[in-house]
């Protein structure tokens, strides 16, 4: 018997407006709210909206044998509920079936985990209580932003009461071992881990319409004897992909949605294949090895590296800069400022600023909405500085009624 | 006096200080009684027309194998030239020029009679550019032709019209004046483009008086180019003065701004100021620099800052337009323009006009005619770093310079320099 664990990312950044250098201390609202409300729409109709109705159809129809995983970004939580509530009900009604589990990530989404360790504890235990907020269940099991992991990060994640966590099943990590089966982390081994089939993944959520590919067209038929037989090893399939591939990166016309729909009943009527949520699948299966990963990986590129985002010196000279401002932002405390470096924080202002465009170009082209590196880098930096100024000022007048109130009490 | 005029760009169409100058000098030639005709390709209808009359280069039919073949010299071939040679054009803006210019470009409008084509200029810096240089000159012999007995003396402006005026020069037989505001060695360093450095030098040689805008392109207009320094007279440039509605412009830091406005091309030098300005925020660091201005040095630069570790005070505005170039003077406190070789650089006036303190390089034409400039060697980027440092730290010196530059700037007007030009006109035409 083999288990396919379906697990699903959401997310939507909250995208900048073209903030230039004269907005400078004058203006700051930062986002680009008709991009932000036009996409999240257009993604709602084409994806979130018709996915969800489909999966809480099979999940009933399959009394239980269908189940599922989302992990779901702050960022695209707070644009649901600003621009398409309906969604959030629909998730709602999938949490309420008790098939679907919400795994625990960051809340914007971030990168936190390379550079600020406290920022990253902080930002996942805002998103759980988010999760235990919008859903009503705590996250049990984690995923980093853009499947970022390593050793020490699992550590850090092991400490926060997480019993499981995902990861990419990366070549240069796993060498001769498969993918197909639970691990544990190398520091602390109550942490297991979930490694992404990143070939069957990849299959649905990048090859499934490409017609220059030898196996298309790619038909559930296909697909499950790519994994029911007794001499493909493992006793796990993790499927682990944007959940935007259903309708937005693979358009309704490609038959996906029809793929999805006949997968569950053809796999389940195999008698060999049964579907579990992140955490059932880690709980079921021993670890047979402790796993390695002393530099951080992600289910990124061909590097599996976390380069997308921190591989230049456009993209360091950002992110450095940026969490500079956590003290000052900390210290503050307020929900307006917490909301802005949140949205700042998010990894695709990184992902933006990439200037690897050889073989992976295509998939950044596709995400991103500048017409270059630079021009983003510029535009980010000229928002940062503007955050920075108003920290500055915020802090400043803090620190006066601060003194003010105590010249008061000593009067 | 009547003035047939060869330029390339006129206000509001322009891309360089080179349709800055035409627009003030036609200005001051006009105060003085002096009529001009200016031909330009592509007149788009809307130039500010009160000071002249602007004439269409493509509207005026040119008739095929009758002078063309004369005046395009017989020994031409039609070269794509690099792209870094092209004047005011980075290689990106280059590129998708030469893919637009593709598809409109080289229309030929047919009209009855297949003798008669109606060329249609691009008005811009495009992939042909030679062929342009030499179809403009073609039509200008037609201009010549048809503006017969309208015009006393023939004045080019900078090689790109040099043909023409060499062209308008022989049909009508009037003098020619050409008019040097940047050399090839100015725009490429040592590396010049033989064709662009050939048709300067026939242009020069051609012409019965030489106009250079400083001593410095003068020098290099008789030492590079071998031209009889009896003709060639230097005319300083001016600088206009407008309605400044943007003096009152609020600003929104209060740090200070240490402004930088140009094209980002190696000739400006930018690198200068970038290493000047992190040299500054290890001292003081209530200040800002902002890079206004686009060019093919500007990804470099980006990198560079970001690798200084200093891109949250440094900013980059990209190519501003109108009123933005207003504004980005009225917010800055210090004015900065470190050009490696500057034949004038009319862009100091305009910030000394705004009342901002300027800091130029020695290596520039403006640096004859201002005192009231901090004025150092493009490459010493500790002597830039101590007179930025200077200017904001030290609120009197700023104020100070602020002060009797306004004064020095107003003093510079287009009226004295159109004037000399007059003269000049007359002392050919006689």
């Amino acid at each position: 018997m083999k288990t396919i664990c379906f697990y699903f990312q959401i997310h939507q950044p909250l995208r900048l407006k073209t903030y230039r250098f004269f907005n400078m201390g004058k203006d700051h609202y930062y986002l680009d709210d008709v991009a932000n409300s036009t996409i999240m729409r257009k993604v709602a109709n084409r994806c979130y909206l018709p996915m969800n109705s489909l999966l809480l159809k099979l999940i009933k129809q399959h009394k239980g044998a269908f189940r599922i995983s989302f992990s779901m970004s702050g960022l695209a939580v707070e644009q649901f509920r600003e621009y398409a509530p309906e969604v959030l009900d629909s998730f709602r009604e999938l949490a309420a079936t008790g098939c679907v589990e919400f795994l625990g990530e960051t809340y914007a989404h971030s990168l936190a985990s390379l550079i600020d360790n406290d920022e990253f504890v902080d930002q996942i235990k805002k998103h759980s209580a988010m999760i235990k907020k919008e859903f009503g269940m705590k996250p049990t099991t984690f995923r980093n932003t853009e499947l970022i992991y390593s050793d020490t990060i699992g550590e850090t994640v092991a400490s926060l009461g997480f019993k499981a966590m995902l990861a990419e099943g990366a070549k240069h990590i796993l060498g001769w071992k498969s993918p197909n089966f639970v691990y544990a982390n190398a520091i602390d081994q109550k942490l297991r881990l979930l490694l992404r089939n990143y070939k069957l993944s990849d299959d649905i959520a990048f090859r499934f319409s490409d017609r220059g590919w030898n196996e298309w067209p790619l038909t559930v038929d296909k697909f499950i004897s790519w994994i029911t037989p007794e001499d493909v090893p493992g006793e796990i399939v993790n499927l682990f992909m944007d959940y935007e591939t259903f309708g937005e990166h693979q358009d309704a016309s490609t038959g996906i949605f029809d793929f999805m729909a006949y997968l569950p009943k053809a796999a389940l009527a195999t008698k060999k294949i049964k579907f579990a949520t992140c955490s059932e699948t880690a709980a079921a299966h021993q670890p047979v090895a402790v796993l390695s990963s002393p530099h951080p990986m992600s289910w990124a590129d061909e590097e599996r590296d976390v380069t997308a985002w921190l591989g230049n010196e456009l993209q360091n000279e950002a992110f450095n800069k940026l969490y500079s401002l956590r003290p000052s932002v900390k210290a503050i405390g307020s929900k307006d400022f917490d909301y802005v470096w949140n949205f700042m924080q998010s990894s695709d202002h990184f992902y933006y600023m990439a200037t690897k465009w050889l073989s992976d170009g295509d998939v950044h082209k596709y995400f991103n909405p500048y017409e270059s590196s630079y021009e983003s880098f510029i535009n980010y930096m000229n928002v940062l500085s503007d955050f920075a100024i108003e920290l500055d000022k915020k802090k400043e007048e803090l620190g006066k009624s601060a003194r003010k109130s105590k010249s008061v009490s000593h009067a | 006096m009547r003035v047939l005029m060869f330029g390339w760009e006129f206000p509001p169409h322009i891309a360089g200080g080179l349709g800055t100058a035409c627009y003030g000098l036609t200005k001051g030639l006009a105060k003085h009684d002096v009529k001009v005709i200016f031909v330009m390709p592509h007149a788009t209808g809307n130039e500010d027309q009160r000071f002249v009359r602007v004439v269409n280069a493509s509207d005026v039919d040119a008739t095929y194998g009758d002078f063309g073949k004369e005046f395009i010299p017989g020994d031409m071939t039609f070269i794509h030239i690099d792209s870094n040679m092209v004047p005011y054009i980075s290689p990106e803006e280059f590129e998708a020029e030469r893919v637009k210019s593709q598809q409109t470009e080289g229309r030929v409008t047919q009209h009855g009679d297949v003798w008669r084509e109606r060329y249609n200029f691009s008005g811009r810096y495009g992939a042909n550019l030679m062929e342009e240089v030499a179809r403009y000159a073609v039509v200008a012999a037609e201009v010549a032709r048809q503006l017969e007995g309208q015009f006393d003396v023939i004045h080019a402006h900078d090689w790109l019209t040099y043909y023409a005026g060499m062209a308008a020069k022989q049909v009508s037989g009037k003098p020619l004046v050409v008019h040097i505001h940047a050399t090839e060695f100015d725009r490429s360093g040592e590396n010049v483009n033989q064709s662009v450095y050939n048709i300067e030098r026939a242009g020069m040689e051609a012409a019965d008086r030489v106009i250079a805008v400083s001593n410095l392109t003068r020098n290099i207009v008789t030492s590079r180019y071998g031209i009889d320094p009896s003709k060639v007279v230097t005319v300083h440039n001016a600088v206009t003065f407008g309605v400044d509605s943007w003096k009152d412009f609020e600003r929104g830091v209060d740090d200070k701004i240490v402004t930088f406005l140009g094209r980002i091309t190696y000739q400006k030098g930018p690198d200068y100021f970038v290493e000047a300005a992190a040299k500054v925020l290890k001292k003081v660091p209530n200040v800002r620099f902002v890079m206004a201005g686009s060019g093919d040095m500007m990804n470099h630069v980006v990198r560079r800052v970001a690798k200084l570790g200093i891109a949250d005070r440094f900013h980059f505005t990209g190519f501003l337009k109108g009123d933005d170039v207003q504004k980005m003077f009225a917010m800055s406190d210090v004015y900065i323009m470190p050009s490696v070789s500057e034949p004038f650089g009319i862009s100091p006036l305009e910030a000394m006009k705004s009342n901002v303190p300027v800091i130029i390089s020695k290596q520039s034409g403006v640096a004859e005619v201002l005192d009231y400039a901090v004025k150092v060697d493009y490459w010493d980027v500790d002597a830039m770093a101590d007179a930025i440092y200077a200017l904001i730290q030290y609120p009197a010196l700023g104020k100070m310079f602020a002060r009797k530059g306004l004064q020095e700037v107003t003093s510079l007007k287009w009226d004295n320099a159109a004037e000399k030009v007059k003269e000049i006109y007359e002392s050919v035409s006689q």
